[in-house]
Parts: C-alpha cells; structure tokens; sequence
C-alpha cells in the first residue's frame, strides 16, 4: 500500500493555546519569554505583537520599546511538548499513528495511510481536521505527500497546494527554500552563502559533492524528503496488537449488559488469538461513560490463555468496580501483553495432577484477581538449620527445590512466629526442663529428648545459640522448648516455647 | 416384608451416593489407611468427598490436627496432586509435614487478612477438580457457609478440611464428619529415653449416617497404626472452657 504522511504545523501553539484560555487577551499584544543569561529572551509572539515587528529571540526589553503594552508572559520549559502530546493524542482519531514533530516542537506528524477515505478522500480529511482544530481555536497548516519530510516541508514553506499526489513530492519540493528540508543554522548559513536559494539549485548535485560540504546529515534530510531514505514515526500511543471494541446503541447500565459485553468481546478477541496461537497475560476492559468518564479495570493470567470462560471468570470478579453510573457506550478490551501459547497435547487417558494442572492455574489466576498476588505462596526446603529461615517463601508455581527436605530432625507441626518466653524448672547444665509455665498453665514434663543445638546464623544477626528439646507433658501435649544461651554466661540465659508437635 | 426391606434398602443406597459416598466397589476398597476407624463410616469407605470438621480449641489439638490431616493428605495427594491451605492465622510449619510424607512443596498456602477471603477461596478451590484436598482455618463455621462448601464438594470430589478454632459444639453444620484429635502422652519401650511415635485420642462426634466413636491412634513413622479402642474420656474436654490466650 502507497503510504501517506500529514504534517500539522501549528503556527502559533503557544499564543493560541493562551488565547483559549485567556479569551481577554484577544486585543493585547503578548509574548512568551524564557529567561536566558540573565535576559528575558522572546520564545513565542502572539499575531498582534508580530506585526509590531517583534519577533523570537529577541530581548523582551526591546520588544517592549517597539511594541507598547506588550505583555510578557512566562515560558516554562517542555510546555510546546505537552500541549502537542495532548493534541496528538486527540489526533488519534484521525490516524492511529500520530508522532510529535520533533525538529520543529510545533508540529504532529500522523501517517495516514489507508485512513483518508473514512473522511471522503484526502481533501476532505485535510479540511476536516483544519475546520475541527480551527473551531477549537488553533490556526494550522497541513499537507499530505508520500514522505513525512516532503510533506513537512509543504505545510511550512508551501505555497501552491497542500496535497502532493503520489510520487509527487521531487515536485513540489524543487521550488522551495532550503529551510524546507529541516535543517540546522550552520547548514543553511553555508547554502545561502553559496547562492542556493531553492531546493532545484542543489537537488541535481552528486551526492559526494553535498556531503563533503553540508555533512551527512544533510544528506539524510533530503533523502527523507524525496523518499529514498524511510523515515520512523514514533507514535505516541503504541497501538494495541489484539484490541476489541463494541459500541453500544442504547447506554449499558446493568450488570447483565456489562458481563454480555464482555463475553462478546472476549469471544471474537479469544478467536484472534487462538487463530495466531497466542495467550492473554493481561488485559484491560475499558470502559467509556456517556458522562465522558473512563473506568478501566485490569487481569493478568499467571500463563498464557485463550480461555473464554477463564477469562470471563476473571473479569467477572472485577465487574463490581465498574460504575456504570448513566451507562456506558463503548467497551473497549485490549490485551497489552500476550505470549505464545504452550499448546498442551491431548492425553488420551487421564492427565497428571499436580501444581501445573490446567485447573489449578486457573484457580490460583481467579484468587489473584480477586485477593492479590501477594497471598498466595508456597515454601521451599532452604539449606539452612535456623527454623525460621530454614523454608524460603516462593510465589512461583513452578520453582523447583534445590535441595531436599530434612527429616532426620524432628520439627513441630506448628510453629510461633516468634518465640514466646516461659519460666521453667530445670537441672544444669544439659537437662530439659522439669516443669514449664506457659500462659499461666503449669506443664510437667514426663518425657523429653534433645539437646540439639542449633547456631545463629551470625553473619546475618547477633546473638545466642538455642538448645532445643522436644518435650511431652503428663496430658501427652507435645512442645518444641529451647533455651538461649549457656547457663552461667554473662549473657541471661532464656527458655522459650517455639511450637507445637503433633 | 422382604420386598419392603428391599425397598429400603435400595432408598438408603441412592440417598447414600447422593450425599456423596461412594459404594465400596467390589474387590476394590479404597483404604485410606486409618484401620478400624473407616468402618464408622456408611459402606466402610473413608468419604473423599465430603467436608470434614475438626474442633481445634487449644493449640496442642490443632498441633494434633495438623498432623493427623497430614497423615490423610500424603494418602490423598499420592497421585501428585496439589492442595490449598487456606487460612488468616497460620501456624503450620511446611517442614514439618515431610515427617507425615507429604511434600510441604505441593501445598499452596493463601495467607488473607479476612475470614471472608477465606471462605471464599475455600469455596473455589473445592470447585477446582485439580486438587487433592483443601485446608482451610477458620474461627467460625455457619450452616449456610457449610451448606455452600457441601455443594462445591459434590460437584468436583475434593476432600475439605476445615479446622474449626471455636469449640461451639452445638453449631450446626452440614459437615460430613467431625473430629476431635487431642494428643496423648506417647508409649516408649520401658526404660528407652526419650518420646515416641505421635499417639493421639481421635474422636469421631458426628458422622452422616455412621457409628461416632473414640479410637487412640498413633502415626508410626510411615503410616497410621490403631492402638486400641479408647474407653477413657477425652482428658483434653475438660480443659476446653478455659479461655485460650
């Protein structure tokens, strides 16, 4: 397909941005300024003050001589990037890839191919945008031609038509200035000085010849405006890969209509995807409210899928946070992120169970949407003796252990968060406890076993070694009792109650 | 008359499977390994899918609990299926359970801040065929809450345990079985030091159409043992209207 590029050069972005929304400087010369080297230096000139003369880059000092009741206004800096984002972004409906002129900072560059004929051709979408921009107060020039250069260099400095034909762009460029070509101060101080005053005095030249004296990125601008050389828009908005849209006639406002909705959308979306064997990770459902609100509410899957009734589970729990409010005339799901899908092969006979099973995924993805994350985990063996750090937290399904699970030593089924001291009878130096009183309950221990020592990790923290016992009272409940520290050290040695065994 | 016992009979059986337990297949009994105490249950048959209560007042017995569930879940999760481990409050230390043979890895545990979260997941796993088995720690059980659970086991087959923190006894649930497992102070050889096998006082309260009863149970290192029948009340009851912590 022929590509085809329109340049929008707004001529006075700033000064029309503050006459929106300032309408009472209508009448009054004003300018921007930005202060640099101690001096206010002109950035922007409004119509009235430019025909008084004054001009960008000038001292605002000195407009203020030729211009009087000039106002001088503040520029911040990075201000004509923003408001073109914001126009960009409106321009998206006009093109799906809209760009922000970079050389200029005054202008959007929108690649429009196979776009114009949804406005009656490329006249019509040209007069549309103007008319559209203009009622909401911005004054701007455009053209269309098949380079993004060529036709930057029309909508600045063109004079006959804004609409180049295909493989017209040589054309229209040849009566034009240099500055055409978006080139920087020094370059076309050099073309001037040699008396190229149009595009055809020099365009016929070998290029070896323009390159020794202009540079090579002299020689770039202009390939990029005849065409030999592609140009790369960077959009502002990176179009969705797999996006579905449904518009409604009537306004959804109940939940019956919303969960319709996105059972179609994710029918025809999950189709796409499986077409191209592709899996949703994440999704997004947004919502657009005829009071202009936007409500969007997210997924992620922990694999790739294009289950319809999954994903509609999914999406199912978040449908409380959509409020409909008068109703909703657009839903809009798009699925930012997708993976190749792992095609299982179909077992004849019955399938494995275990932490990889299709419906346990699809589970532990419903509890993530709707609890978090963050909630579910499992434990791994750690090769570590310290019972607190001896199982290592893991939130992945499919990591494996690396070492194996210690059963020579036994460990409580229960274990205290933290262990919780208790007053204890009991004979030094190696012997368990006589008796315990934990909770204001008085344990006499019939049966016990240990010492085993267990080391403080101390490279990681300060402190005792604990000896710990494993301990049975008269009523045979089962207790995991240590003491910190050697008896008669100048540290206080301490017993505490660690856990519960079965 | 005959025909009439039939009659019964033939009812009993359907009301039976409709409440979730399986006929003892012939020539293929499903043991689960817990001896004598299966024969408390209608067709002798440990049911897998059916909700199972255990009152876990003090710590010892949910110390206890925890390792008598344990005991089943290697036997459920042979296969290599998974379990959730649901709960606000967890005590259970994961290292512990491959003493009972269950790999502590194939346990999913979902820590949530509120017992709603907890009964939900609970609810939805039971609904997930995937699983082995669901744990789930609650303070409070209601009739209706049990009542949905009842509903998800009979749909998918998973085997629910709910360990229930309140010793409300009267609370009626839907449950299928409750249990009370107390510890008991172990047997050692004479004159041999230390502790021995885990030995507890299993107590069916209630059983759906089966014999509740007392046994003491010990888990021997591999799997189940049955000691003997318990004649001696439950010494841990008495202790149970004490106020915990």
């Amino acid at each position: 397909m022929q590509r085809r590029f329109v340049s929008i050069w707004f001529r006075q972005l700033l000064a029309d941005w503050q006459l929106i929304r300032r309408p009472e400087l209508k009448d009054v010369p004003f300018v921007f300024a930005a202060p640099d080297h101690g001096r206010m230096i002109i950035t922007a000139v409004s119509p009235i003050a430019s025909s008084f003369g004054v001009e960008t880059g000038m001292r605002a000092a000195d407009a203020k001589a030729i211009c009087p009741g000039l106002e001088v206004l503040d520029d911040k800096p990075g201000r004509p990037k923003n408001l073109l984002k914001g126009l960009g972004e409106w321009c998206v409906r006009y093109s799906p890839v809209v760009a922000i002129d970079e050389f200029g900072m005054d202008g959007l560059m929108l690649d429009v191919s196979g776009c114009t004929h949804l406005w009656g051709g490329e006249r019509g979408y040209l007069k549309e945008i103007v008319s559209r921009l203009k009622s909401k107060g911005y004054t701007v020039r455009l053209a269309i031609a098949d380079t993004p250069g060529s036709a930057w260099a029309v909508s600045h400095y063109g004079r006959v038509t804004p609409l180049i034909p295909t493989g017209g762009q040589v054309d229209a460029l040849l009566d034009l200035v240099p500055d055409a070509l978006r080139l920087r101060e020094p370059v076309l101080g050099k073309l001037r000085k040699l008396g190229f005053y149009q595009i055809k005095s020099f365009i016929g030249m070998p290029r070896s010849v323009l390159r020794r004296r202009f540079g090579e990125d002299f020689l770039l601008r202009l390939a990029q405006a005849i065409g030999t050389e592609n140009e790369v828009l960077v959009p502002l908005q990176v179009p969705v890969a797999f996006s579905e849209r449904l518009a409604c006639l009537e306004p959804i406002k109940t939940r019956n209509g919303i969960e319709t909705a996105i059972h179609k959308l994710l029918e025809n979306l999950c189709n796409r995807l499986q077409a191209e064997g592709k899996g949703l990770r994440t999704g997004v459902l947004t919502c657009y409210r005829i009071d202009g609100k936007v409500v969007k509410v997210n997924i992620g899957t922990s694999g790739a899928t294009h289950h319809i009734s999954h994903l509609f589970k999914l999406f199912q729990l978040k449908i409380d946070q959509i409020r409909p409010a008068l109703g909703i005339e657009l839903f809009v799901l798009d699925a930012p992120k997708v993976d190749e899908v792992a095609v299982p092969q179909e077992e004849m006979w019955t399938s494995t169970p275990g932490l990889d099973d299709k419906s346990v995924i699809r589970l532990l993805d419903r509890v993530a949407g709707k609890v978090g994350f963050q909630v579910i985990h499992r434990y791994l063996p750690a090769t570590r003796y310290w019972p607190e750090r001896s199982v290592q937290r893991t939130v992945s399904v499919t990591e494996k252990a690396v070492t194996t699970w210690r059963v020579t030593q036994p460990r409580p089924t229960e274990l205290l968060k933290t262990p919780v001291p208790i007053e204890v009878m009991a004979i030094i130096p190696d012997h368990p406890p006589k008796f315990f009183i934990y909770k204001g309950m008085r344990h006499t221990v019939t049966k016990a076993d240990g010492p085993e020592r267990i080391e403080r990790e101390w490279w990681l923290d300060q402190g005792e070694h604990r000896d710990y016992y494993q301990v049975e009272d008269e009523q045979g409940g089962r207790y995991w009792l240590f003491r910190s520290g050697h008896y008669g050290g100048e540290q206080k040695y301490k017993w505490f109650i660690h856990g519960f065994f079965a | 008359m005959d025909a009439k016992r039939e009659l019964f009979q033939k009812l009993q059986q359907d009301i039976l499977l409709w409440q979730g337990f399986k006929p003892l297949a012939a020539g293929k009994a499903e043991r689960i390994g817990l001896g004598e105490i299966e024969d408390s249950f209608p067709g002798s048959v440990f049911p897998k899918k059916a909700i199972h209560e255990f009152i876990t007042v003090q710590p010892e017995q949910s110390a206890a609990s925890d390792g008598f569930i344990a005991g089943l879940l290697a036997v459920l999760m042979e296969n290599g299926a998974a379990c959730v481990w649901a709960s606000t409050s967890r005590r259970l230390f994961p290292a512990s359970l491959s003493l009972f043979n269950v790999a502590p890895e194939r346990i999913i545990f979902m820590d949530v801040k509120t017992e709603k979260d907890v009964l939900w997941i609970t609810e939805e796993a039971l609904k997930c065929e995937g699983l082995a088995a669901v744990v789930a720690e609650v303070s409070n059980l209601s009739l209706i809450e049990s009542r949905r659970l009842q509903l998800a086991v009979e749909s998918s087959g998973v085997t629910g345990f709910i360990l229930r923190k309140d010793g409300n006894k009267t609370a009626s649930t839907v449950a299928t079985a409750r249990w009370r497992i107390s510890p008991l102070p172990s047997h050692t050889e004479e004159g041999m030091p230390g502790l021995g096998f885990p030995r507890w006082q299993v107590e069916l309260l209630k059983v759906r159409n089966g014999k509740p009863g007392s046994f003491i149970l010990e888990w021997a290192g591999e799997k189940f043992k049955e000691v003997k029948k318990a004649k001696t009340p439950n010494i841990w009851s008495e202790a149970e209207g004490r106020q915990i912590g």
